[in-house]
């Protein structure tokens, strides 16, 4: 087990950010995220698109605010844990232990949640009997290509990520790409090379359908595809792919104790407590009266919070408010001369 | 007079609420509490948690969707073929009576 001063769930900018706040006051941290990556929605759902009210940063893209972000808590050598969601929260006298799905285990006096609209995760095929074969025949991300040879593979999609595996799994597999219109959005050569490989009779293309039902006896067997003037059609199918983005889902946050309104989090917005002694939230997950959901409310919100956070951390030590233009320890704390 | 958005849920229930000019439909319906639109993303046409099936007659007398737009409801919950984002529907006086219907869920 693991012990920091704060844990951290979330690594989108006000996560991020959280660490700046404490790493200036001394505190360790450990971030975690469900995501491969730094960023949170600012990366999965808008990286290109301009933000234009951070202060004093007239435009910048979530993909540049990132990248800044992690510049700037770089001096605090902080650890993030992606592609982990943390799965239970319980507490061990002052402390709180947090459990994630990797099993790794952390212990801390607080914990800082900054999980935005939850964590992400694929957005799954409607069809309620592929639930049981998930993770054997029907998947919505390939981590192992190997996985995936010499088989029938329906893949469900229009965007980059249907057409790039379409186009992979092709090389040892048979490929049957379905989408529910007759438009698919990729660069201009991967929708060239498909086209391609359609005419050679390596992908076989089917539009506009969508998933009806699948047909197995101990294994998954074929599916049948709808079109939108009726037709169906039956397709030999031992591995169903899908690929229809991320959502965000609040998980098992709902199941800690915290008081709820709606999807967010009540706190106390002097020092953004939530009910829990040592659990705060902060950004666009937590709500308290006149929330505005801005990635500025939530900087505001975990440099408060981390206020807190030093009282539970340091019990022992007086809480001294310094600038970071005139502190001595706050500029070594950053690596300055 | 403000504008009148009929929304339905897929059991036909429905609510006819006045919403102001300028407002989209997906405001509308998170400021009168009507369930079944999420809007996890405040209307950034990044979630498609907003989705809604337009009416027939007034599905072709909306401004079309434009492709980021129609990219994303691919994303969607059981999309179909009068499928928008109620985001993206901005109402105005023109839109008087519009009826739209909320899926059976979001996500």
């Amino acid at each position: 087990m693991k012990k920091t001063d704060v844990i951290i769930i979330g690594a989108g900018p006000v996560g991020l950010f959280a660490v700046h706040q404490l790493g200036i006051k001394g505190l360790k941290a450990i971030v975690i995220d469900n995501l491969d990556k730094a960023g949170g929605q600012c990366i999965e759902l808008y990286p290109d698109k301009p933000i234009y009210d951070i202060p004093a940063v007239p435009e910048c893209t979530g993909e540049e605010l990132t990248k800044r972000l992690l510049e700037q808590i770089k001096p605090f050598k902080t650890e993030l844990y992606l592609n982990e969601r943390v799965e239970e929260v319980h507490p061990e006298k002052e402390n709180w232990i947090v459990k994630t799905s990797n099993k790794e285990e952390f212990i801390a006096p607080n914990i800082i949640i900054a999980g935005g609209v939850g964590s992400f995760e694929p957005r799954k095929i409607s069809l309620k009997e592929c639930e049981k074969f998930e993770g054997k025949s029907v998947f919505y991300a390939v981590r192992n290509k190997d996985n995936f040879k010499n088989k029938n593979i329906s893949i469900f999609g229009g965007g980059d990520s249907a057409l790039d595996w379409a186009l992979e799994l092709s090389k040892f597999s048979k490929i049957t790409l379905i989408h529910r219109r007759d438009e698919f959005r990729g660069t201009q050569h991967t929708l060239s090379e498909i086209r391609k490989l359609e005419q050679e009779g390596k992908v076989s293309i089917k539009t506009p359908c969508q998933i009806d039902s699948l047909e197995s006896e101990k294994e998954l067997k074929s599916i049948t595809i709808k079109y939108d003037d009726g037709k169906i059609e039956k397709i030999p199918t031992d591995v169903i792919l899908g690929f229809f983005g991320l959502i965000m889902k609040l998980g098992p946050i709902a199941e800690w104790g915290l008081n709820m309104n709606k999807k967010t989090i009540e706190v106390n917005p002097e020092n953004f407590e939530t009910n829990k002694k040592g659990i705060f939230a902060a950004g666009d997950i937590c709500s308290y009266p006149g929330k505005l959901k801005l990635i500025l409310s939530g900087f505001h919100e975990v440099a408060l919070a981390s206020v807190e956070c030093f009282k539970r951390a340091r019990p022992n030590e007086k809480f001294r408010f310094e600038f970071t233009t005139s502190s001595k320890t706050i500029q070594d704390r950053l690596g300055k001369k | 007079m403000m504008p009148k958005i009929i929304y339905k849920d897929k059991n036909g229930n429905s609510k006819t609420i006045e919403v102001e000019n300028g407002l989209s439909v997906m405001e509308g319906a998170i400021q009168n509490d009507i369930p079944g639109i999420d809007a996890d993303c405040g209307g950034a046409m990044a979630c498609a948690t907003c989705h809604v099936y337009v009416e027939e007659n007034w599905f072709n007398k909306l401004p079309k969707a434009e492709d980021a737009e129609v990219d994303m409801i691919d994303m969607a919950y059981e999309p179909k073929k009068n499928s928008r984002l109620s985001c993206q529907i901005i109402v105005s006086d023109e839109l008087d009576g519009l009826e739209v219907t909320t899926p059976e869920k979001q996500s």
